[in-house]
């Protein structure tokens, strides 16, 4: 069993702190929703378990391990998916700097083969975070932090992204931490929910 | 949307990226023209001065006319220009170069890019002809000193481009999310970075050359640049000078327009790149 | 009687270069036909990114001017050109924008609040109102001479209103007014739009989040890759939205965590390949032949406006 742990993290610009010593902990068999309201720290919170902000206090670890260079076992998947893909670049090489998963990964997710040679720019929303997703669930992942990931899509692709996504990352025993404030999509989808005010000072 | 309108906007179109090729095409030919016409025409024979011949008026046997000792101003002026494009390239190249490994310099941490920036700075304070006299002077004037001068004062603009750019991309997070993935810096580089700086580069490069034909005209006409020898521009258009009262006005003329006729068409190849380079700039 | 605004066929379309100067048209709204009257809020729905907000932008006028525009827009009957156009907004027609990001950074709150006036004894007229409405939204005096980024999230929202009601709108046309605010900042802004209802301004409300229309609206408008394809009671989203005629409104409510989070298959395209015949043919279990090639019209079944040839009258 893979362990996450983040111990009394704290970060802020100069005296203004975002986070204060905060405390969490989760295993590869669950789906965690945590919840905060916006402004919270929630994707602060994000940015820190998965590397993207390295100058906080505390530590964020893997089965004791924090990460340093490589490949990252913990990965984030973001609300704007045309964000974290470079502009210039066809689809299948936005999806092969990841990884590039078989066939029926791919039905899974509904990605059609003509996408691949597509830029980021002639997609949909639904389509590019369906191929964001992808990207993030690379054998060598064991943790997701999706932020806020459906929240610019309607309730009909949230629906299918969320499903395929928990499908693939139950069969590959990976530990997803949906941060959201839709409390009600949380209840739907996590097997317990976290409120950030509970574990930070 | 109806056929007919669906037709005309097709028409239209076609006929937008035709234009852009065609006017680089033209451009370009033009320009390649002229270089190479330095090598087909004989030196010696049309230097040579000719006195049956001083002094005429433009006609159809001498277009651009004559000068003082009888030879004919079209040749001067086109090899004139022909070694205006020699220094503008070489020039060129040493200011891209320089431009390049500042700019990527900039991006190792932020002291070496505050150090960057300063040189930039440094550099784009003074005043740019005066830096050109002084640097042709230092490298001991001639066809070599003006290229070292003109090539090591003009890479400033583009330093700075390049240096935003690369720090624009790097800070992406795109950028970030490829070394979550566990790419290193140098794959970064090589498959985000420089296939996006590249457009930059080249429409860069091609609108150096303008500046740099000027300020090399501009020195040698000063006489800080070429030596009196060379056909260039910029000695004989600071030559006619003396003979401009007696009423010869195509011996500045014609050279003159000429010039800016060059600088002009490389301004038209830049843009147009550009537009081709980086479509979203190109909206109506 | 004509509503007091009524859009009929209203297009939009933008042509973009793209890589070496390939053009492309990406058609943002098709065919786009509402109405909304006093006493109403009308929710635009679509997904985000969809150029929902060109809608408001086509009504104020302030299109960017590539922008190629068809259809008619009628303010009391009458034909907006862009002069009328020019004329209303601002003080017939108000416009909520998404964000803070809409004001100017350099300037105060109260400064932008009134706006420019030359008339000393107007500007005098103007402060006091726009005192009075602040205070109604509980935005105390030191408010006013803040700058924009010392707003908070739910602050700037009351600014934002609060601006759009300074001359005394008849209509006011609110872009995605909640995303980013928390729960408790969120529901005041619904009972704000709310009681401006009850006042008589007649609203259209543009937004991608379905629990905002549902619980701030009396009609929805449903947009799918820019076609109108359903116009309803907003009633109608209720029990199991059987009385939703759409298949496309049915599986979006359907698809809600608090209802059915059904699954439907299928995936909404791009702008740029946007299915011809009915726009969501490819994703829908009931279509009928005439769907894969001709767009069905916008008609009347039971009360509901709606893009369908077959829709699901009779319960499933």
């Amino acid at each position: 069993m893979d362990v996450m742990k983040a111990e009394k993290v704290s970060f802020g610009y100069g005296s203004h702190k975002i986070l204060q010593n905060l405390n969490f902990e989760m295993n590869n068999n669950q789906v965690i929703g945590l919840f905060g309201d916006s402004g919270s720290g929630k994707s602060t919170l994000c940015k820190i378990l998965t590397g993207f902000i390295t100058d906080y206090e505390g530590e964020v670890t893997v089965n004791g391990q924090k990460h340093n260079g490589g490949y990252n076992p913990i990965q984030l998947i973001y609300q704007h998916p045309e964000k974290v893909m470079n502009p210039r670049w066809k689809m299948k090489d936005v999806l092969e700097e990841s990884w590039m998963p078989d066939e029926k990964i791919l039905n899974e997710f509904g990605i059609k083969k003509e996408w691949f040679k597509r830029y980021p720019s002639e997609l949909s929303g639904g389509e590019l975070q369906r191929f964001s997703i992808l990207r993030a669930l690379n054998p060598k992942t064991k943790f997701i932090i999706a932020d806020e990931i459906s929240t610019m899509l309607d309730a009909v692709t949230q629906v299918q992204i969320w499903e395929s996504l928990l499908t693939v990352a139950r069969e590959n025993n990976v530990g997803v931490l949906l941060v959201s404030h839709d409390k009600r999509l949380i209840n739907r989808i996590s097997d317990e929910m976290v409120y950030l005010s509970d574990i930070t000072d | 949307m109806t056929k007919t309108e669906e037709k005309h906007k097709k028409f239209l179109n076609l006929n937008l990226r035709t234009k852009t090729l065609l006017i680089i095409g033209i451009a370009f030919l033009i320009l390649f023209s002229v270089f190479v016409s330095n090598y087909l025409i004989d030196h010696t024979a049309v230097l040579t001065s000719n006195f049956y011949n001083i002094n005429q008026p433009p006609s159809f046997e001498h277009w651009f006319g004559t000068d003082w000792m009888g030879r004919d101003m079209f040749m001067r002026t086109l090899l004139g220009l022909g070694i205006s494009i020699g220094v503008g390239a070489f020039a060129s190249i040493i200011s891209t170069i320089i431009a390049i490994l500042l700019g990527v310099f900039s991006s190792v941490n932020t002291i070496v890019d505050e150090a960057v920036t300063a040189v930039i700075d440094l550099f784009g304070s003074i005043p740019h002809i005066l830096l050109i006299i002084l640097v042709s002077l230092a490298f001991g004037g001639g066809y070599y000193g003006v290229v070292m001068a003109v090539g090591l004062t003009h890479w400033t603009p583009l330093a700075r481009v390049l240096r935003a750019e690369i720090k624009k991309i790097n800070t992406s997070e795109y950028i970030k999310l490829s070394t979550e993935f566990g790419k290193s810096k140098m794959w970064i580089a090589k498959k985000h970075i420089f296939p996006l700086i590249i457009s930059q580069i080249i429409v860069g490069v091609i609108l150096m050359f303008p500046h740099a034909i000027m300020h090399e005209a501009s020195i040698s006409f000063l006489g800080f640049g070429l030596p009196a020898h060379e056909p260039a521009i910029g000695i004989i258009l600071s030559e006619s000078m003396k003979y401009l009262s007696m009423g010869y006005w195509w011996l500045a003329f014609y050279p003159g327009l000429a010039l800016l006729f060059l600088v002009l068409l490389f301004d038209l190849i830049g843009e147009n790149v550009h537009k081709l380079l980086d479509p979203q700039s190109a909206q109506e | 009687m004509s509503k007091l605004l009524e859009v009929e066929k209203l297009s939009i379309s933008f042509s973009q270069y793209f890589k070496g100067l390939e053009q492309r048209e990406l058609t943002v709204l098709s065919d786009l036909t509402m109405d909304v009257d006093d006493h109403e809020i009308l929710a635009v729905l679509g997904s985000s990114g969809s150029g929902k907000s060109l809608l408001a932008h086509a009504i104020l006028g302030i299109l960017p001017t590539n922008a190629k525009v068809s259809g008619s827009i009628r303010y009391k009957g009458k034909e907006m050109d862009d002069e009328l156009k020019e004329q209303l907004r601002g003080n017939v027609i108000s416009f909520i924008p998404q964000s803070v990001n809409n004001l100017n950074p350099l300037m105060k709150v109260k400064d932008q609040a009134i706006g420019y006036t030359n008339n000393e004894e107007e500007k005098q007229k103007l402060m006091k109102k726009q005192r009075e409405i602040f205070n109604q939204y509980k935005l105390a005096e030191n408010v006013d001479d803040m700058y924009p980024f010392q707003l908070s999230g739910g602050m700037a929202r009351k600014v934002l209103i609060s601006t759009a009601l300074l001359n005394d709108p008849e209509i006011i046309i609110a872009d995605e007014p909640t995303p980013g605010l928390d729960e408790q900042a969120v529901e005041e802004t619904i009972n704000n739009l709310i009681e401006l209802k009850e006042k008589g301004i007649g609203m259209i409300l543009i937004t991608h989040d379905i629990h905002t229309a549902i619980e701030t609206s009396d009609r929805i408008a449903i947009l799918y890759l820019g076609y109108v394809i359903e116009v309803t009671d907003t009633k109608n989203f209720s029990g199991e939205g059987e009385k939703l005629l759409h298949p496309y409104t049915r599986s979006l409510y359907r698809a809600l965590p608090e209802t059915e989070f059904e699954l439907t298959e299928g995936h909404q395209p791009s702008y740029l390949h946007i299915p011809k015949g009915c726009p969501y043919h490819e994703n829908c279990p009931y279509q009928v032949r005439e769907c894969h090639y001709e767009l069905p019209e916008l008609r009347e079944v039971n009360g509901t406006v709606i893009r369908c040839f077959n829709p699901l009258v009779d319960g499933e």
